[in-house]
């Protein structure tokens, strides 16, 4: 039965239905409801929420209870995701599955509350030190807030790694129809993790591999995962994109401007399309490039200042010209801007 | 374990111990690997510096695991510091976590496995340094843990750099003129800043300085284990440990230099030894997932089946006026009438600080299809609970909207929009009914009588479920009649406040 639920909401009410018990974090508008949402049912439900002293705590917390085979999640936005780079990085180091949100505000520095997207290269090209991959989902409404976080649950404990779940200031606080079924979920086995059993006593837990060689096979077993997750990981949707001429490509809020762009375009004679990605990684290059094949134009447009357009420049790889418009500091663009521009752009081709 | 010491120091320790009526065992603790396999060269030795503490350290630890019997349930903690590869030694199971994180991992591994001996073993740079926030709340929390916090007064590992504890006036690699307290400040004292916390239940300062001193420390860390065990509380065993290696004295030296240089200004000492109070407070009941996410909430009121007709096929509005007005509230409640009448619906406030004192807005969509932009440039409808959120926005409502605001009569000055205004005076009607606070819903009233676009009945419905304060169910109900009412009285029958703007 559908409940009107505010995203942020929809993330905690996802993650309890994939079986994570374990909440640590600490508040930052605007992904705060996400740790008042867990205060209130991790604790109803048997979990565990505890607000940290600081999302470097959260962090280390979250990889705590991962090495003790938790499911286990923490959210923050802009600066404190930033404190946790060193942490995720940790956790991809020592394959520890853990689900981490950003619901992305305005940055650099303390920028704003608004929303953004520009933490897409701090997210999705890794952030941390290291050779290591997030695994990256971009909800584009509060229903998937809360089924990519479920996902999330399930990618990270099946590739023991990261998982972001990248929202924005947006998505994060509207509302809407959430439709969610209590299921019943079997955990994976974790004989990895360090329990303080007999069976676990052997285990460790550690990202250090002293001697070159050893710590390149762990990287290589690393980078085989990430390859094996780009074949059979990807994810995005298209809307309207069979006889498009040209194609808008966004995540996220933006998405769904560009999805009422695409009607505006349409009832103005001009065929558009539109690509989502949904995993923003591992990214859908493939399916871009062939929902690009038959485009004269793309147009890339997010809330940054351009940083996902260079992974659709790499995906369409010079085949069809990839032109970017991106409002930041909170701007949202209206769908009106966006079909200014889309006609200005096609002139500019023509 | 450093095997350095010659025959006659051992000899002297062993006599010692025996004087002390400990028994003297020469065997490697069962809870140490018969092999380390740290050195693939050297693996009857750790990878410590002779006449290092942590070796010590780690033997008073295996000891104590093994006598109570704990090593299958341990799970122990190496910080990153000279004893980051702890796990190489201890039999038990192991995770190594980033520097100064260990308690904050720790906390974590705990409460998932509240009845595990959960260990954080951290040395002075990683604890007192750059971990001071985790440790420091850790034990506020009263984390069920016990800390071992070897001090050595320098940073091992990186080479000799200063520490937070190290004493004024030493040298190290980035204090080469000695600690001046005018750069660098004073040495910090762990114990006894953990010991003026509540939860803490035993914190104790011992030293690796002399055989005595070092079965006090036998004796501390089996303590600090037993409380754990017990399930008492927070355990934090300080442990002035020689780094003979950084120090550039030899064993015997290093130790010295302990005894007379460290304790003197750390001193030995039961900082906490307390029994806790056993805490009242309890957590809430435990209920099932479906109630506590609130999956299977039906409407108490009987439910309006979308069977009306709805006259568009999206509907636009934006609700704005001073935070506290209900303007969010508003909002919600006609997203919420939306979905109950088989729409799509959205729901998007301006949120953060702005709402606090100044404006709040919000937006929403109904519509019969998927949602695209939940953000409205163009509105159908705008509902204007102050001034300046009419002048703010008026211009943005679409071409043949709406505009319904709170007020007797536009501002003088006011230069009509595209759009029809209805003026009401929700506020004072509210006021009349009985509380201010129904303004919004007197502006509901209004909104639904006016555009129809969703059925009252289902608002009255919506309002039952929604607003749980009893006192203000009647007046709510009220207060939507009586918008109702004005729109059918006042506007219906041509007494527009204002001249009817719409030129499209
Ligand atoms: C974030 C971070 N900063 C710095 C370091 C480098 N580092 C490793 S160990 C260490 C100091 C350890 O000193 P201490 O905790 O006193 O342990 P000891 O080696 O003396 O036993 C430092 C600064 C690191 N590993 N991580
Ligand atoms: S450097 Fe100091 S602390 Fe590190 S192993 Fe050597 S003696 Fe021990």
């Amino acid at each position: 039965m559908r409940q009107l639920c505010k995203g942020n909401v929809a993330i905690v009410k996802g993650a309890i239905l994939a079986g994570c018990r374990a909440y640590y974090g600490y508040p930052i508008t605007p992904a705060s409801e996400i740790a008042e949402a867990a205060a209130l049912y991790m604790p109803q439900v048997g979990g565990t929420f505890l607000q940290a002293e600081s999302e470097v705590a959260a962090i280390n917390m979250v990889y705590g209870a991962a090495a003790a085979g938790a499911r286990v999640m923490t959210a923050s936005s802009g600066p404190g995701v930033s404190l946790m780079q060193e942490g995720i990085s940790y956790c991809a180091g020592a394959e520890l599955p853990c689900v981490i949100v950003d619901v992305v505000r305005g940055g650099p520095g303390l920028g704003n509350i608004a929303p953004e997207q520009s933490d897409y290269f701090a997210m999705v090209k890794g952030g941390g030190h290291g050779n290591y991959r997030n695994f990256v989902l971009a909800p584009a409404s509060v229903q998937e807030m809360a089924e990519l976080t479920m996902l999330a649950f399930e990618l990270a404990d099946k590739y023991r790694n990261p998982v972001i779940v990248m929202a924005d200031g947006f998505i994060g606080q509207m509302m809407e129809p959430l439709d969610l079924e209590d299921r019943e979920i079997t955990l994976p086995e974790k004989p990895w993790a360090v329990k303080g059993t007999p069976q676990t006593r052997a285990n460790l837990i550690s990202s250090i591999f002293l001697e070159p060689d050893q710590l390149e096979a762990h990287q290589r077993k690393l980078e085989a995962k990430y390859q094996r997750a780009q074949q059979v990981e990807t994810r995005h949707e298209l809307y309207e994109c069979d006889d498009a001429e040209v194609l808008l490509v966004g995540y996220g809020i933006t998405s769904r401007v560009l999805r009422s762009a695409v009607e505006a375009a349409r009832r103005n004679g001009l065929k558009a399309g539109l690509f989502r990605p949904i995993t923003l990684w591992p990214f859908p290059s493939k399916e871009l490039a062939q929902a690009a094949a038959k485009v004269e134009k793309v147009l890339v447009v997010e809330l940054s200042n351009g940083q996902m357009v260079e992974d659709v420049r790499l995906a369409v790889n010079g085949r069809v010209p990839v032109e970017f418009f991106g409002r930041t500091g909170g701007n949202v663009p209206s769908v009106e801007e966006v079909n200014i521009e889309l006609t200005q752009r096609l002139g500019v081709l023509a | 374990m450093p095997t350095e010491l010659s025959e006659e120091v051992v000899k002297e320790a062993v006599e010692q111990h025996e004087e002390l009526g400990f028994e003297v065992i020469h065997e490697k603790s069962p809870v140490f690997y018969d092999r380390f396999e740290r050195k693939s060269d050297l693996q009857g030795q750790t990878h410590y510096c002779p006449g290092c503490g942590h070796g010590v350290a780690h033997k008073l630890i295996a000891e104590a695991l093994a006598d109570l019997g704990l090593q299958d349930k341990t799970i122990f903690v190496s910080p990153v510091g000279c004893s980051v590869f702890a796990y190489y030694y201890f039999d038990v199971g192991n995770v190594q976590l980033a520097h100064g994180r260990a308690p904050a991992g720790a906390t974590a591994i705990k409460r998932t496995c509240p009845d595990k001996i959960v260990i954080s073993y951290q040395g002075d740079g990683d604890l007192a340094a750059i971990g001071t926030a985790e440790i420091i709340h850790a034990a506020n929390r009263g984390e069920k843990i016990t800390v071992f916090f070897v001090n050595n007064a320098v940073y091992g590992m990186t080479g000799g750099q200063m520490a937070p504890t190290t004493l004024i006036g030493q040298k190290s690699t980035t204090s080469p003129f000695g600690r001046r307290p005018s750069n660098e400040g004073y040495p910090l004292h762990m114990a006894e800043l953990i010991a003026t916390l509540e939860a803490p239940v035993y914190v104790e300062r011992v030293a690796l300085s002399d055989n005595k001193n070092i079965m006090k420390a036998r004796r501390a860390v089996r303590k600090a284990l037993e409380l754990q065990r017990d399930g008492v509380g927070f355990s934090f065993v300080e442990i002035l440990s020689p780094c003979p290696t950084i120090w550039a004295k030899d064993p015997v030296e290093a130790r010295k230099w302990v005894a007379e240089k460290m304790i003197p200004v750390f001193p030995l000492n039961v900082f906490r030894d307390k029994k806790p109070e056993a805490l009242t407070d309890t957590a809430p009941p435990i209920r099932p997932v479906r109630e506590v996410l609130e999956l299977g909430t039906k409407s108490t009121g009987a439910d309006v089946t979308p069977h009306h007709a709805h006259h568009f096929k999206e509907f636009t509005v934006k609700v704005a006026g001073f935070g506290g007005q209900g303007v969010l509230l508003l909002g919600q409640l006609l997203t919420e009438m939306g979905m109950r009448e088989g729409l799509e619906v959205s729901w998007l406030p301006s949120y953060g600080p702005e709402m606090r004192s100044g404006s709040a807005n919000c937006h929403v969509t109904l519509s019969r299809e998927r949602i695209g932009s939940p953000l409205i440039s163009h509105p159908d409808v705008l509902v204007a609970l102050n001034e300046i959120s009419l002048r703010k926005f008026a211009s943005q409502v679409a071409p043949g909207g709406f505009i319904l605001y709170n007020a007797e009569r536009l501002p003088a000055d006011f230069t009509l929009p595209q759009a029809r205004i209805v003026c009401l005076p929700a506020s004072e009607i509210a006021d009349k009914l009985g509380s201010i606070k129904a303004t919004n819903m007197v502006m509901l009233g209004a909104l639904l009588e006016e555009t129809e676009c969703l059925l009252p009945a289902t608002a009255l419905n919506v309002l039952r479920d929604k607003i749980k304060k009893v006192a203000m169910m009647e007046v709510n109900d009220q207060a939507v009649a009586a918008g109702r009412d004005f729109i059918d009285h006042y506007v219906r029958v041509g007494a527009v406040t204002q001249p009817d703007g719409f030129a499209g």
